[in-house]
């Protein structure tokens, strides 16, 4: 045949690839990487877009909306969306997404108006929660605002959970969390504090129409070896330790500290260590540096407060002298792979190695504990002594008990706790309506093009070149003489503008109509990261070594259209656009469009019609 | 058109070539053509060409003349040289600069009006003098810039936009290229990179008056039924005679074709034409049979592309003037006044 000259397709030709199905609402979703990378789903660029027209409330509404803790979330979120940025695929470092988050809620004025009431019109359900941490109030948000007569319980005294306990103040500060755990509790939830809740069955036996579960993972792990007893006196586990911090009950700690665990709660007592009297704070862990839980950017917090962190140590004993510690002993290690290529630690046979220290906090873990549910009011567990759940409807073996946050799976982070919220008031709400709680309402999806004349897009499509700006801190001094001192302080509205820019606004879509291209290149020609290209039909594999840029990241879906009228295929890789809509300013004929496709996850309350199925 | 510059950021794993550059770093600035105008393509395929060359942005020279196709250069390699001369005489400047710094490499950026109609004679007299420069026309067929007339290259027959039919016949630039003694003659469509670009590489690399018709369908005047250089009818009228592989010497050549079916040509500088014949009966080594072929299918309304024509033995205007290789701002002062026993002997030969 002819290279060069391409003809029509015979009509109903077979083409290896099958064209994306753009209707497809996880399609587009998927490109959006940090909304699908966040569990409870909130439409990232959209509010990032509100703050840099400067609508902070707008912006935090829409966070709200979606992840119910924008303040708290804005300091404290692991930030699953960070890592996901496309941006950090083109540039240095992605999008500072939290921060600005934290943003929209340090800005955004008196949104108290804007809060929904409890609704005049009331289902007559009653539902308790168990536990006032972020999951239940997810929950009791969602419900309350669907006119659920809601009860949470909680043996503390204030609402928050590990939000309140576990979290320093001087990460979060307690106004943040009375603001808006008082968001919900103002919509007419009534609370039960200070009431520990002791038995499901008692529980039970109230006349509740459904319970939720969200009494997280309270109990921290310990670390029985030689000495544990004899030197109790001075060995924490770290998060009793840190709500005892929180809750005033601990002001000092000794001059050397041992902090054991390498995850964000070691970060969080090493850290609070140093503001307490620590004035040598080491961290400890068994494995390497990299393998640390915690997130990088806490790690680097910890060592800016001349917190040093060994890696390769695995405790040996606690060494104590009349009675009191003294220090610990450590084996040290390297890693090997063993046999199956799993990595082992394997001692490197040194002598034992001595680090004195006046306290040691125990940060290595936490587990569930259901002490209070008795086991045969029809609640199964696993053998981890786990609840047996459904992953999606969050319903227990006992229909209308439910469970989320860190009781449902062991301990995530704040953002899973919400997400798992939402989907849970969905049960319990389909479940209260005599519905089938595995037929999950779809998302609301709308899609808007976003063309308002020949060079004009209603979204600010120049792409910034700049680096990511840093949130600045407080003076060191300042920040360790004071337990409660914010260590952020937040971008100011100027730079939040300039980061927001760094956004790709990957939700504005690049969306081809095929009937109307003519092959005329021009979107291949202008495209800045050699995103498109038009060519022969081929299996997946073959196609993405031969597009003008190959594409071996298979996460990164293909964008594949037929209907050309030369028979070629338009495969757009999407890994690496940067949304600046030239592709369409190029068009002579329109073929490609930038829509603005914007998701939001079915709640309580506005439940749109349509089904889709899950699997039970 | 885009009022929008092209961002900077561009894709991780961007190829870099023999000189560290990427493709990016040929980039010019951003095109204020017609959004969909073939002459962009055109452009990101000489991009490509140069690229893929190793050629250093600042030893190309850019000429053009007035026009669409003529305001391109601006959007090609930003950091090479560049003269946008009087409307159809860029062949003059070419070979005035030419003639001063040889070292340079001439790329004449023209269309059909400034080489068809006002510059017509301009283009005759660099092919047959051999100016050693790449000569493309971004031939559209009609005057974009003054709202679609027909142009001189507009087939007989064709029609406007509006319907009106074409009444005078059209300049083949081909044909002519080919009788004037043109060393290198191919014609391609801006639609079809894969062959445009190894015409345009193996025309850098041509020592001699290296020509290529390039057909550029006008998106806003041009590309309509009735036109005979839209995309759609380009596509379907296009005979390709051969394919065209170009290799820089240092690749090793992989001969795994049909006998007779492929022809490797040695150029001057060492570098490779791998041609895949398509038509079996075309020799692009006989410049009367290749004029016959021409007009035979030009007649039936074909749209014959490809490496047309190419003389291997070609000579430049320089062979034939017998020059000074240096550079003329190279020269100085000892050998631009060599003294007055130099004269006498000059006068001594004369007498």
């Amino acid at each position: 045949m002819h290279a060069s000259r391409t003809k029509r397709p015979d009509a109903g030709k077979d083409f290896t690839l099958q064209a994306t199905d753009v209707s497809d609402p996880q399609y587009f979703h998927k490109v959006v990487d940090c909304q699908y990378a966040c569990p409870a789903h909130t439409p990232v660029p959209e509010y990032i877009r509100l703050i840099a027209a400067g609508r902070y409330a707008d912006a935090y509404m829409v966070n709200w909306t979606s992840n119910v803790f924008p303040g708290i979330l804005g300091r404290t979120c692991d930030r699953p969306c960070e890592p996901a940025c496309r941006r950090g695929r083109v540039d240095a470092e992605p999008v500072a997404i939290c921060r600005l988050k934290r943003v929209a809620a340090d800005y955004k004025g008196d949104v108290s108006g804007r809060m929904p009431t409890a609704p005049t019109l009331r289902r007559g359900k009653r539902v308790a929660c168990v536990g006032a941490g972020p999951a239940s109030l997810s929950v009791a948000r969602d419900l309350a605002a669907g006119g659920y007569d809601v009860t949470v319980y909680d043996g503390e005294r204030r609402a928050g959970g590990f939000i309140r306990s576990q979290i320093p103040k001087f990460r979060l500060p307690e106004s943040v969390i009375d603001e808006e755990v008082g968001y919900i509790l103002g919509m007419g939830v009534e609370a039960r504090f200070g009431e520990r809740v002791t038995s499901m069955r008692s529980l039970l036996g109230e006349g509740y129409d459904a319970i939720f579960v969200g009494c997280g993972a309270p109990r921290g792990r310990d670390l029985p070896i030689p000495g544990r007893r004899e030197a109790a006196a001075n060995i924490h586990i770290g998060i009793d330790w840190l709500s005892s911090v929180s809750f005033g009950h601990v002001t000092k700690v000794g001059r050397r500290v041992i902090v054991l665990g390498g995850g964000n709660t070691a970060m969080d007592c090493c850290r609070s260590a140093r503001r307490l009297g620590g004035a040598e704070v080491t961290v400890v862990v068994r494995s390497g540096f990299k393998e640390m839980k915690a997130s990088a950017w806490e790690k680097d917090d910890a060592m800016h407060e001349d917190i040093s962190v060994l890696n390769y140590r695995v405790p040996i004993a606690f060494v104590h002298e009349n009675g009191k510690l003294v220090g610990m002993t450590f084996d040290k290690v390297r890693a090997e792979p063993d046999p199956n290529g799993h990595r082992t630690l394997v001692s490197t046979g040194e002598p034992a190695e001595f680090l004195a220290a006046d306290d040691v906090l125990v940060a290595v873990g936490q587990e569930n504990s259901f002490p209070w549910i008795e086991r045969d009011c029809g609640v199964a567990f696993d053998r981890h002594g786990l609840p047996v759940l459904n992953a999606e409807t969050l319903q227990s073996t006992r229909p209308e008990i439910f469970f989320g946050g860190d009781a449902a799976f062991g301990p995530k982070n704040i953002i899973w706790a919400v997400a798992h919220g939402h989907q849970a008031a969905l049960s319990i709400d389909l479940f209260l309506r005599g519905e089938d709680v595995v037929q999950r309402p779809s998302p609301d999806v709308t899609q808007t093009s976003q063309k308002m004349g020949i060079h004009e897009w209603s979204y600010d499509n120049a792409v910034s070149i700049d680096l990511r700006y840093k949130v600045p801190h407080v003076e060191k001094a300042r920040a360790l003489a004071d337990i409660k001192a914010e260590v952020e302080l937040g971008f100011d509205p100027d730079l939040a503008l300039h980061e927001a820019q760094r956004c790709l606004n990957c939700d504005v879509q690049t969306v081809f109509a095929p009937k109307l291209c003519i092959e005329c290149d021009a979107c291949v020609d202008i495209c800045p990261t050699d995103c498109i290209t038009f060519t022969a039909d081929g299996s997946e594999s073959d196609l993405r070594a031969r597009l003008n840029a190959p594409s071996m990241d298979q996460t990164q879906d293909l964008y594949i259209s037929h209907g050309l009228k030369t028979g070629r295929i338009m495969a757009k890789d999407e890994d690496v656009c940067l949304h600046c809509g030239l592709c369409a300013e190029r068009c002579p004929t329109g073929a490609w469009d930038m829509q603005k496709f914007l998701l939001d996850m079915a709640q309580v309350g506005k439940m749109p019609a349509r089904r889709m199925k899950v699997a039970a | 058109m885009t009022f929008l510059p092209k961002p900077t950021l561009h894709h991780p794993d961007l190829p870099t070539n023999a000189l560290g550059l990427t493709r990016r770093d040929y980039e010019g600035a951003v095109s204020t053509l017609c959004a969909g105008c073939g002459h962009d393509s055109i452009s990101a395929a000489i991009l490509r060409a140069v690229f893929e060359l190793d050629i250093p942005p600042h030893r190309v020279a850019k000429m053009s003349g007035i026009g669409c196709s003529s305001k391109t250069p601006t959007y090609f390699l930003g950091t090479a040289h560049g003269f946008n001369s009087v409307h159809g005489r860029m062949p003059s400047v070419a070979t005035g600069a030419n003639l001063a710094n040889r070292d340079l490499i001439y790329l004449g950026v023209s269309g059909d009006g400034d080489s068809a109609s006002i510059g017509l004679g301009q283009f005759a007299h660099a092919m047959r003098r051999g100016v050693n420069m790449t000569y493309i026309v971004e031939n559209n067929g009609v005057y974009g810039l003054t709202k679609g007339q027909f142009s001189a290259t507009s087939d007989k027959g064709a029609t406007s936009k509006k319907g009106v039919a074409n009444a005078d016949s059209a300049i083949d630039l081909v044909g002519l290229a080919l009788q004037l003694g043109a060393t290198f003659v191919g014609r391609s469509f801006s639609g079809d990179k894969t062959q445009l670009v190894p015409l345009i590489k193996a025309a850098l690399r041509h020592k001699g008056a290296a020509f290529i018709d390039c057909i550029s369908p006008c998106v806003q005047f041009n590309n309509h039924v009735g036109s005979t250089k839209s995309f759609d009818y380009v596509r379907e009228h296009n005979e390709a005679v051969n394919m065209l592989d170009f290799i820089s010497g240092r690749e090793e050549i992989v001969t795994d074709y049909e006998p007779g079916s492929v022809e490797i040509v040695a150029q001057h500088d060492g570098t490779l034409l791998k041609l895949r014949k398509l038509a079996a009966d075309y020799d692009p080594h006989d410049r009367v049979s290749a004029l016959g072929y021409l007009q035979t299918h030009s007649a039936r309304g074909e749209i014959v592309t490809g490496l047309l024509y190419v003389d291997l033995d070609a000579e430049d205007l320089h062979d034939h003037l017998g020059t000074v290789a240096t550079p003329l701002n190279a020269l100085t002062e000892a050998e631009l006044c060599p003294g007055s026993a130099a004269l006498a002997k000059l006068n001594a030969s004369l007498r």
